[in-house]
């Protein structure tokens, strides 16, 4: 807390600083009520002003709030945007919030960030919050024939209160009308130079489109002249759904925003539950799951690996490292009994405790994996077609990188040293021995180069923690330790009714908002919760890192042919459930 | 004539056995090299599962698109299919066994290649698809460019003959293979042979992961089936061709002629299909820069000096 009281009262020392007043949170992060009229001031202030700025915007997200109850230190507002920036130069993050009330009208900060862009029309198709001067403000996750914004709290959760679904001929005439393709829409024109330009539409079914996602192409021949992701195709409603389940049930929903990241995802999760319920876990708990985290790190990186040299014609490789990614999941198996969506951490500890033998199993896979990468590196790194294919395609500069929001290895990629586990480590991320590595160009096989080498840093890191596993307990004794200990619940009627009340209703967390953030396997992975004293939480904002990713693809292939935009897709490593949640 | 007859049918199902037979191979091989089985339920090891995979071809519902061009739509793969059947016919298996010697019998393998291109073209034309138009494209400037290779890389191997005819070319092979003095024009003729029948790694006019099945993107049931085969008929003869050119065709010791003809056939059509398992593909203009930069220049070089040795040595 005081590290972010010195923050805030450095800014309100600080020349030209807007005014703003600041608001306590669970996480420590510094939060900042500006004036609506004074938030683009603001925000410039902290971007290009103050000394050690803020870069990257790393989050912007709205609270509808006019139901919350416990609110009593904030501004009174009805919709809160929440804008969430972060710095390199300082490892830190600062949260400005601006309350909206009447019409939800905020000004729109596209020409501060390019990547405020998708940030601001996912608010507006949400929450209907209407940003002013944005370039192209329209529905990106929802279909365009919707009605009303999801995350407003007057809308319903549930098919059950929807009413029965009809689809009669006119409204059928209605959506398939909305299907059709006009390029005016999509801010492209049909010709260049007096020559008609060909539209080409990839996906949302395509092969190499790595899941439901539709890039349309304006091509002239092969080269591409304009490209425009559109995206929504995978969009379930997860930060909705997170408003309906017990802060315990919705573990298994966070399993399946990354899917490839299995328990990666329950991370960030359960941590910031953990701050909010202030429980200190133990250090057995800390250590296996940085260890099982690590684990999925390498098997998302190996399926990446795999499709990423598929996509520039190698076929072999993705069937080998099925056989890795095998032997994988078999340890997940054994120790969590799931493969893809474990759903394995609790609130305060994890489900159960290893099982017996478990070191054998992981001593197998760390004997068995340093010889497959080295031959991963012969076949696929080295080899001079791949080379010749991904050299140079699809390039950007650190700046550009972090002005876009791109973080993870698609950051260190383009050559900046940075690395959550090591800049802010987290879950004693600090007591380990591993290298970062990073890449000069950031093209195509920089971004893929990085993540072969992080496998070889995972597997340090995971040989670390076998054999330094410390003994005691697989869960924290504390109240809100979901499900809690149970060993005094037979001798004492108390702790029986606490018990009792803990897992049939789920714990009631106490008021007040955090963050928690982690190395997720492709980028940074955040959630921001508040919770306004109940058994679900009020909103869970869920920040993925590929959303910012696609968002930069048609910056990287304007100029370059189809062939380069399959490896430029390939490189980024997306999965789409992590871009729509 | 009867005999004749004979003959000729016993190479056509020879072949068509071969071509279909082939795509279980190739599956059972690339399994092998990628760690995997491929097709093994259909009779014992797999083997009846080219029979499988045609019952369901040939009772697919034959289903023009409707926006197609029909005529061209339904010619294209027939095209390909008479185009590499009629290659066969100019290549001597065994010191008796071919099913007839022309004198311009390595003139007419390239005019039939060359007419292969327009299969698909067409089809890619036909289709009226974006992706099948971008694999006709494709296609069109792929083989065209390697068309001219393929011959420049065979100017050696006829002055060593002396001979367009197959036969004789074969027959001059017999003390030493052309592969070792025109070794240049193997590689050159190898390469070209691969971008001919566009198999991964110059499988450019399909390249699944860009164009999602390229020229045949439209194309189901038996006319898809026919690109299909084509392609292995494609694969058989261009190893047949490399055998008969660089080889020494049906010469080795031991063993009949016919039998020496065949594993140097499967040897190559294995190395088609290792290609396959281990090699990325270039990207088009990539692919194109290959050609007419490297290529031309060695089978140019190799032509001209092939011709000075000769003469030299007259």
């Amino acid at each position: 807390m005081s590290e972010a009281l010195a923050a805030t009262q450095a800014l309100e020392q600080a020349p030209g600083a807007p005014d703003f007043r600041s608001q306590p949170t669970a996480d420590a992060v510094p939060t900042l009520w500006v004036a609506a009229d004074q938030l683009r001031a603001m925000l410039r202030f902290l971007k290009h002003e103050i000394d050690r700025p803020y870069g990257m915007l790393y989050d912007l997200t709205a609270i509808d709030e006019r139901l919350r109850q416990h609110r009593a230190d904030q501004p009174a507002s009805e919709c809160t945007l929440v804008y969430q920036l972060f710095s390199f130069e300082r490892d830190d993050m600062i949260r400005v919030k601006v309350a909206l009330a009447g019409d939800w009208r905020a000004p729109t900060i596209t020409d501060l960030w390019p990547n405020a862009n998708w940030y601001e029309r996912e608010v507006f198709d949400l929450f209907g919050v209407d940003f002013e001067g944005h370039p192209h403000l329209t529905r990106i996750i929802m279909s365009p024939t919707w009605q009303g914004h999801p995350l407003r709290k007057e809308h319903p959760a549930r098919a059950t209160e929807m009413g029965p679904y009809e689809l009669p001929d006119e409204k059928l005439q209605e959506e398939q009308d909305a299907l059709r393709f006009r390029p005016e829409d999509w801010g492209m024109e049909r010709k260049r130079d007096g020559a008609e330009l060909m539209f080409l539409n990839l996906g949302p079914n395509h092969p190499s489109a790595h899941g439901v996602f539709r890039v349309v192409l304006q091509l002239d021949g092969e080269e591409i002249v304009d490209a425009v992701p559109d995206i929504g195709y995978h969009h379930r409603g997860a930060e909705k759904m997170a408003e309906r389940q017990t802060w315990h049930s919705f573990i298994p929903y966070t399993d399946r925003i990354d899917y490839l990241g299995g328990v990666m995802n329950n991370f960030p999760y359960v941590m910031a539950a953990e701050q909010l319920a202030g429980i200190q876990v133990p250090d057995r708990v800390q250590v296996t799951r940085i260890m099982l985290s690590e684990l999925f790190r390498i098997s998302s990186h190996l399926l990446f690996l795999g499709t990423f040299l598929q996509d520039v014609g190698q076929m072999s490789p993705v069937f080998y490292m099925f056989t890795d990614r095998q032997k994988i999941y078999d340890i997940i198996e054994g120790v969590c009994g799931f493969r893809m969506h474990p759903a394995w951490f609790r609130i305060g500890g994890l489900a159960q405790d290893l099982p017996q033998g478990w070191e054998k199993a992981v001593k197998q896979f760390l004997n068995w994996m340093p010889a497959r990468l080295r031959e991963y590196e012969k076949m696929g790194m080295k080899n001079a077609l791949v080379k010749k294919r991904t050299r140079d395609i699809g390039a950007y500069t650190y700046e550009e990188a972090i002005d876009w929001g791109v973080t993870g290895p698609g950051l260190r990629a383009a050559g900046l040293e940075w690395d959550l586990r090591k800049q802010r480590p987290y879950s004693g991320y600090e007591q380990f021995d591993f290298d970062v590595p990073t890449g000069k160009r950031g093209d195509s096989y920089d971004r893929a180069w990085v993540r072969f080498e992080e496998m070889r840093q995972s597997l340090r890191i995971i040989e670390q923690c076998m054999k330094n596993m410390p003994a005691g307990e697989y869960k924290a004794r504390h109240k809100l330790t979901t499900p809690p200990v149970k060993d005094h619940t037979m001798h004492d009627i108390e702790t029986l009714i606490h018990h009792f009340l803990s897992v049939s209703w789920g714990p009631v967390m106490p008021v007040g908002e955090t963050s928690a953030m982690v190395e997720a396997t492709k980028g940074l992975n955040s959630y921001y919760m508040i919770s306004d004293g109940g058994n679900m939480s009020y909103r869970t904002r869920i920040r993925t890192p590929s959303f910012p990713h696609l968002q930069m693809i048609p910056l990287l292939c304007r100029g370059m042919m189809i062939p380069d935009l399959i490896a430029i897709l390939g490189s980024i490593d997306f999965v789409m459930a992590d871009v729509d949640r | 004539m009867l005999l004749k007859i004979a003959e000729i049918l016993f190479i056509f199902g020879v072949l068509i056995l071969g071509a279909a037979a082939l795509t279980w191979v190739e599956r059972r091989l690339l399994g092998l090299w990628q760690d995997r089985y491929g097709p093994n339920r259909a009779g014992p090891l797999g083997i009846l599962q080219p029979v499988a995979d045609m019952v369901k071809i040939l009772t697919k519902e034959d289903w023009i698109p409707p926006f197609a061009d029909r005529v061209l739509y339904v010619i294209a793969p027939a095209i390909i299919i008479i185009a590499t059947f009629m290659v066969f016919a100019v290549i001597p298996l065994s010191p008796s066994l071919g099913v007839i010697e022309l004198n311009i019998g390595l003139l007419f393998f390239l005019a039939m290649a060359s007419l292969s291109v327009y299969s698909v073209v067409l089809a890619g034309w036909a289709s009226n698809s974006k992706y099948a138009l971008l694999g006709g494209v494709r296609a069109a400037s792929q083989m065209i460019s390697y068309e001219v290779f393929m011959a420049l890389s065979l100017a050696g191997v006829i002055m060593m003959a002396g001979s367009f005819n197959l036969r004789t070319i074969v027959e001059a092979q017999q003390g030493l293979w052309f592969v070792v003095p025109q070794f240049f024009g193997f590689v050159a003729f190898f390469v070209a042979g691969l971008a001919e029948s566009h198999r991964l790694p110059l499988d450019l006019p399909e390249s699944e992961h860009e164009l999602t099945a390229g020229f045949h993107t439209e194309y189901s049931g038996m006319k898809f089936g026919m690109f299909f085969l084509g392609e292995y008929v494609g694969v058989i003869v261009t190893s047949a061709m490399i055998v008969t050119l660089f080889m020494g065709g049906w010469h080795g010791p031991w063993l009949p002629p016919l039998v020496w003809f065949g594993l140097k056939m499967a040897f190559f059509v294995a190395l088609f299909v290792l290609l396959r398992a281990a090699i990325p593909r270039p990207r088009y203009d990539q692919l194109m820069a290959f050609g007419w930069k490297l290529l031309l220049p060695l089978t140019l070089a190799n032509a001209v000096i092939t011709g000075g040795v000769l003469l030299a040595g007259s």
